[in-house]
Parts: C-alpha cells; structure tokens; sequence
C-alpha cells in the first residue's frame, strides 16, 4: 500500500538492555483499520508505545509521509496521533469534563472543540451524565469511555488503541466497538488497534498482522485472515 | 540439594576485604603519632562523626525511615556524659555505654509513635525534635545539672599511667576503639536477618508484614539503636570537644548528618567514613576557597557532588569496581547476552 | 482575653505568609513528590532584590512587581538548569540538591548584603486602619495582598487552559504527554510561580521581622508544618494550615512565653499528624494489599 497513513519498516525496540520488537514491517491505510493480535508478550504495547517515542527504537516509523521515529511524544501528539493507552491513563483527580478539556489541550479552533464536546457526549451519554463528576470514581467501562473520548478530542488522524474491551463487560465492549466503526466511517479516523480478543478486532479491522515474541508471523487482511481456519486454530485459538 | 545462600543486606567480607580493612587500622593506629595535635582531634572528631552517621544509616539507609533530627539524640548523648562526668557520677569511660542506653530507650519510645508517620511527615516530626532539642536543653527547670545557656565544661581526661602518649592521642585511641567495635557491631547486626528484615520493611513493607516480619517492633528498634550509635557519638564528641552547649546541637547538624549521610551513600556501612570525612574537612577547603562566603562553596561541593554521584562517594566507588572488573572479563559476560533476542514479558 | 484576640488576629496576617510559602512549598511537591527546602531563601533572595531597587530610587510597587517577575524567571531558569538534570536521582539526593541551593543563597546574600539587619519599608498606612486596637495596618494591608495572590492562583488553576496543563502534568505526566502537554516545561513554570509567590511573602514579611539573611528560616519550618497539617497534596489544605499554623504560634506564644513556642507548635502539629497522618485535609491513601 502506498500513501498510508502510517508506515513501519524494521523496528525494533527494547527496554534497557530488554530487547522486544526484532524487526516489524506494517501499515495502516488512509481511513484504514489495522489490529495487531497476538498473545501476552507479544510485544503488542511496545509497538503502540514505540508509535508515541515511548520506547528506544530503532527503524523507521513513517507518518503521514514524515519520519517521526525519534521525536518526542509531545511532537508526535502534535501531529495528529492519539494514543488509548493499556490502563486508560485518566486523569483521576480531574472531572470528567477536565479530562476532556485537557484532551483538547493543543486545539486552538474553539467552535471545533465545542462541537466535539457535543459529538463525544452524543457516543457516550453516560459521561455527558457524569460530566462533573471525578475520574476515578467511574466504572472501568466508563472509565474506557473517556479515554477513548480524551482521545477523540484531540481531533486525531490516527487512534492507536491499546486492548480497549481488557476488563469490560460483553455488553459495554459490543457498544464500544460499534462506536469505533462509527468514528471510522463517519468521521475519518485511522485506526491501529492492539487486541486480545482477534474475534472482535479481525470483524472490525480491515487489515490484520499476528505478533509472536516481536515479530509479525502472519499478515493479511482480515477477512482472509478470519477465513483461514488453519489460521485461527493453531493461533488465534478459536 | 543444598538451599542457595540468602542474600545479605551488606557485602560479604572476602579474604582481600579483610587484608584491606587490616591494613586501614594499621595506619589508623599509626596516624596520631605522624601529624600535628590539632589534625589529630580534626580525625576524633571525623571518627565520631562516623558513629554518628553510621547510626543515622541503619535508620534512614537501611530502614527507610528519614529523620531530620538526629543531632537531638547526638545532644542527648552528649549531655549525658557531660552531666555524668560534671557530677562525678562516672569516670568518662563509663559514660558511653551509659549515653548508649539512655539514648537507646529514648530513641525507641520515638520510634513508636513515629510508626504512624510516612515520609515527608516523619521529617517533619524528627525535625521538630531536632528543633525542640537546643531550647528544651536551655530551659529554666533543668538548668542545675544542664548549666542552661551556657552549658557544661568538661576536663580533658588524662591518658593512663603507663602509656606515654598525648591527651589528644589517647582520645583518639579511645574513640577509634569504640568505632571499631561499633562498626563490627553494625555490619554482623546488618548481615544476618535483621539487616534482611530492616531493607524488606523499606523496601516492600507490605510484603514484608505479609511474610511474618513484626514491622512494628523492627521499625522502632531501627530507631532505638540508631539513636544509641549517634547518642554514643555525642558522649565522645563531648569529650573531644570538652564541652557542651544547648548551641552546638541546633537544627543545622541535624542537617549536617542528613548530608554526610546521603553525600558518603546510603545503605553502606564505608559510607559513613565518607560522609564523615567530608563534613569535618569540606567546610575548611571551603574557607580556604572563599573567606567571603565558604557556605556558598559547600553548596556548590554538595550540588556538584549529587551531579556526579547520586549514589554517593560509596555508591560510586560501587559502580566503579563493577565497570572495572567488567573489563577485565568481556567475553564470558557477552557471550552469555549474546542469543537471538530474549523473549519477555510485555 | 483581649491579649488573646489580639494574638490570635495579628496570628492570622503571620498566618497569611506562612499560607503562601506552603501553597509554594505544595505546588513543586504536587508536581515532583518533593518538598523544595530552598524556597525560604529563594523568597529572602528576592526581597534583598527589591530592597536593593528600592535603595536605587524605584518606587515600592514598581519594585515589587519588577521582583515578582524576576523571581518567576529565576524559578524557571533555576529548575531548567539546577533541577532538571538531575531529576532521576534518588529522592534524598535531591534533598541534598535543595539543601545546596539553600545555603548558597543564604551564603551569598550574606556576602553582597552583609548580615546586618535592616528595615524594610512598608506600603500600608502607620496608623491602624479603621482605628481598630488588634491589627495593625501592615497586618491587614499584607493578609489583603496574601490572599489576593491566593484567589489569583486558584483562578489561574482552576480556570486557564496553562493551569489545567500544569495540573495534569503534576498529576499524571505520561498520559499529559499523550495529550501535547510539554511535561518539563510545565515543572519549570511551576517553580516559577512558587517562586513568585515566595518573593511576595518575602516582601510583605519583611517590614515585620526585617531583612537579614535568615529571615525565613522559621518561616519555611512553620509553612512547611502547615502544608503538613493541611495535607501535603492538597493546596487549599496547605493553605488553611498556613492560617491555622500563625493562630497556633501566636496563641501557644502567649501561654508558654516565646523560647518554647516554636517547639510547642511543632509539637501541636506532630500530634495532630499522628492522629491523622495525612493530614486534615489531605487524601488518605489506602494501601491495596
């Protein structure tokens, strides 16, 4: 695919002297959603991590046809990459309404931003309810809810998600996901999700890339993918 | 199968150690006899200090347990011993283990209210101690043994009959005996369970209750025996320095120990050599430097010093050896890294 | 009874300065869990500046402000350049970081300044304002400025987008990242406004207790007991324990004569920190085992 969005050829990355991603090649297209499946120790984190200058790296990561391996995550949030990090990330002290706020810091388009408001309460109700309410009282699907609205509100190109259905009920994570086809479809957003449950993220995504200690053991799109059943029996265990 | 060796919480001993240490004391015993009677009571003072930072250690190193107010048992020690001497109660020998004890009971009842404080809040509670000590000590009601404001002279006591040495010589003789038996004490006590116990309760207190450690118990004994070390050290402090005042233990060597401790390393029983080293001799290279404003200079050491070595001079002289001795053998320590990446836990 | 009002009152203007140094004192803990034991000095510091504008001819609020603004800029610059490169180290060394700028400037303001005492002038009134008996007008005048200062830095926190981003960073840096948040930027202004802050205590101080190089050594101690007793993590806390903190002193002063009122209160404020160690109005943290 030419033109992606975003573009990764030979990363690497490691913790210290820890050494977890030897060497992945992926992409995510224009509009596109991309999942990386794969088990705990995959390496899955880092590489959204490694996306945000999280992590030592070392390859190419390519945005938009810039290079932003290197930069600080500052610098890459600046650009259009919002990230849903594994633990959500809330600002527990703040309400609900500072979490957002604080999401749009970088904005300076005031009606956009209101308009956003208006549009993340409309995906999500419950928070428009609980607007003035502390963080860190709300439930983990909530809780997840206002990550992904924290995110929304920087007005990204791409979202990287990281295990949004980890400790949600069926129910919660079925909505969730149905919003993130919403978002995709309606308003554009580029898509790189991190997933345990490949079920779900292979009936959402359109591309799929299985990870196995740091390195890509499968790739294609997922309807090929959810097709092959050779495939999702020996690794993705349904 | 044999049960792997338990980890200490200090170093062992190897046979070099042993030679190095053996040859420290030599020299030790051979420095009073080799430099001028003032540079002699600058060291008996250097190893009082040590004592005293030693203690401070197990407490705040080992322990975890911060306290900014340590000159308060370094007061008390000392005051007991002057009293003690002033009154001929006791000769000044029989002092230090007397200072010892007081300082040991004082020092645990401290220690158990203090078990409910944290952090920044025992601080703040061990400085109020150190801040309340010079003003209790100049108070009207104990002003007959205390000598209030102006405080208590005490003799220089004279060498033995039979040994042909100066008085500063014999005192340093007598506090380098006391801080050799006393840092003996300190590293067999930190090296078997209790020293295991006492960094468990610092560093994961929860898991170290949950394994059936008294916390509690070990938490003020932390605090009993350190302010015995720094108690016994202001006994012998009082008696090289021959007197004591309620001004000479302000807030400020409280501060003192706090930096000698942190800038010799700490959890280490060499670093309070170290540290001690620096708080007696630093602020007189600092006047040498700069007659105007020797305290900005301090500043500066100590700054400069927590740039280059955040671990301390112990910390430091650590990570030294390990790169040094990392040199010397590459091969197997790279061999052994070097397999097609490892696998981890993300 | 009239004696004790009278403490009490003139207990709440010393209560106000202690108050600012605290919320200083909590604003740089908040941001990096550590207390900054240099603000006493860095505020003595800055009252020597206006002194010495004062001395060459400006005019008390242009002196003041002039202060002010220099003071944030040295904050800033000093956690960009003193701080920052060691921000990783062992929490104690940092300490010892703290202590070293502490007595570098008490040093060198001795140094330029000589430690004699002088008097520092002050803007309010001589006469007690409103001819009342308890406050004098300098009492008031300065628990006025204090707590305009106070309501300034609750509104900016509360209510600019740069507080809010200052407040996250704090709070959360890795996740303030993720939003744009420039996280280093952010700890260097809030050691500027602290330092601001502590300059304007410094001022208002000064005309009370006079300049020397150690004036605020008992200060920082009674401002850090009260940030204590209000909650370490909690500014309005700090601040409300700042208050109580100069009532205390003040009121213990009169029944047990100044040398003992100093450890009286501390004594207090361990107390109560043992009944209630995080304080009155800080978050009580309960461990998950």
């Amino acid at each position: 695919m030419t033109g992606a969005l975003l573009q990764v050829r030979g990363l690497r990355a490691q913790y210290g002297s820890t050494k977890v991603l030897h060497g992945v090649d992926f992409e995510v297209g224009q509009g596109g959603i991309t999942t990386i499946l794969g088990a705990n120790g995959a390496g899955k984190t880092t590489l959204l991590r490694a996306m945000c200058g999280m992590v030592t790296t070392q390859g190419e990561i390519a945005f938009g046809g810039t290079r932003i391996d290197g930069l600080a995550t500052e610098s890459i949030v600046r650009l259009g990459v919002a990230h849903v990090p594994d633990g959500r990330g809330t600002f527990l002290d703040f309400t609900v309404e500072e979490n957002l706020r604080i999401g749009a810091y970088i904005r300076r388009d005031r009606d956009g931003v209101q308009a956003d408001y208006e549009r993340v309460y409309a995906y999500f109700p419950r928070l428009k309810e609980r607007r003035r309410q502390q963080a860190g009282t709300l439930s983990g699907g909530e809780q997840q809810m206002l990550a992904v609205s924290r995110a929304l509100m920087l007005k990204p190109k791409l979202l990287l998600l990281d295990e949004p259905s980890f400790g949600l009920a069926p129910l919660i994570v079925q909505e969730l996901f149905d919003i993130f086809r919403t978002i995709n479809r309606r308003d554009g957003v580029s898509m790189l999700l991190v997933e345990q449950n490949a079920a779900l993220a292979l009936r959402l995504a359109d591309h799929a890339y299985l990870l196995e200690t740091g390195r890509v053991v499968i790739s294609g799109t997922a309807d090929a993918i959810r097709g092959d059943e050779s495939v999702r029996r020996s690794y993705l265990g349904y | 199968m044999k049960t792997p060796p338990l980890l200490s919480a200090v170093p062992a001993l190897t046979s070099r150690h042993i030679a190095a240490l053996a040859v420290l004391l030599a020299l030790a015993c051979a420095l009073p006899f080799l430099i001028g009677n003032y540079r002699v009571f600058q060291l008996t003072l250097a190893l009082v200090y040590a004592i005293a930072l030693l203690g401070l250690n197990m407490l705040t190193g080992y322990n975890g347990q911060i306290s900014l107010g340590h000159g308060a048992f370094y007061a008390i020690g000392a005051y007991t011993a002057a009293i003690l001497m002033d009154h001929n109660v006791l000769p000044y020998w029989a002092t230090i283990p007397v200072a010892g004890i007081v300082c040991l009971v004082i020092g645990f009842l401290f220690g158990l209210p203090a078990l409910r404080l944290e952090g920044l809040y025992l601080a703040l509670a061990t400085f109020a101690l150190g801040v309340a000590m010079p003003q209790i000590l100049k108070h009207n009601s104990i002003e007959p043994w205390t000598g209030g404001s102006q405080g208590i002279v005490i003799t220089k006591p004279d060498p033995p009959a039979w040994l042909p040495v100066s008085q500063d010589q014999w005192l340093y003789m007598f506090t380098l005996a006391w801080t050799v038996l006393l840092f003996f004490a300190a590293w067999n006590l930190l090296r078997g369970r209790i020293g295991r116990a006492l960094v468990a309760i610092r560093d994961q207190p929860v898991a170290a209750q949950a394994m059936g450690v008294n916390t509690a118990l070990y938490k003020s004994l932390a605090f009993g025996v350190s302010a015995l070390y720094t108690g016994i050290a202001g006994a012998l402090g009082a008696i090289a320095v021959q007197f004591v005042a309620p001004d000479s233990f302000s807030f400020f060597l409280s501060i003192t120990f706090v930096v000698g401790v942190v800038v010799g390393g700490l959890a280490s029983i060499s670093g309070a050599l170290y540290g001690a080293l620096f708080i007696v001799f630093i602020p007189n290279i600092a006047d040498q430097i700069s007659k105007a404003a020797p305290w900005a200079i301090y500043g500066v050491f100590l700054i400069g010093l927590m740039y280059l070595m955040p671990s301390g001079v112990a910390g430091a002289i650590r990570i030294a050896r390990r790169r040094w001795f990392d040199r010397e053998r590459p091969s197997a320590a790279q061999r052994a890294a070097s397999p097609p990446a490892r696998d981890v836990q993300v | 009874m009239d004696l004790l009002l009278h403490q009490a009152l003139s207990g709440l203007a010393t209560g106000g300065i202690y108050a600012s140094v605290a919320l200083a004192l909590v604003m740089i803990y908040q941001a990096t869990h550590l207390v900054n034991f240099a603000q006493g000095e860095m505020a003595m510091f800055s009252t020597y500046l206006a002194w010495s504008l004062m001395q060459a001819g400006v005019p008390y609020w242009g002196a003041f402000a002039i202060t002010v603004v220099a003071a944030f800029v040295g904050g800033v610059l000093i956690e960009r350049v003193v701080v920052q490169p060691v921000e990783n180290s062992p929490i104690l060394s940092l300490v010892i970081v703290f202590i070293g700028l502490l007595v570098i400037f008490n040093s060198v303001a001795g140094w330029i300044f000589t430690y004699t005492i002088k008097p520092f002038p002050s803007p309010f009134p001589e006469q007690p304002l409103f001819g009342n008996r308890y406050l004098s007008s300098h009492d008031m005048g300065s628990t006025a400025v204090t707590l305009v200062v106070l309501s300034l830095v609750f509104v900016f926190f509360r209510f600019t987008p740069l507080g809010l981003a200052m407040r996250a960073a704090a709070q959360n840096p890795v996740s303030s990242r993720l939003v744009g948040v420039r996280v280093g930027w952010m700890l260097a202004l809030g050691w500027g406004l602290a330092s601001a802050i502590g300059a304007v205590a410094g001022i208002m101080v000064a005309p009370v207790v006079f300049l020397e190089p150690n004036m605020m050594g008992g200060i920082l101690l009674y401002a850090f007991a009260g940030a204590l007793l209000g909650g370490i993590d909690s500014p309005g806390g700090a601040v409300l324990g700042g208050f109580i903190v100069g009532v205390l002193e003040n009121v213990i002063g009169v029944y047990v004569g100044s040398e003992l009122k100093l450890t009286m209160a501390l004594v207090i404020i361990v107390g109560v920190l043992v009944v209630r160690p995080a304080g009155l109005f800080g978050k009580v943290h309960v461990a998950r085992v």
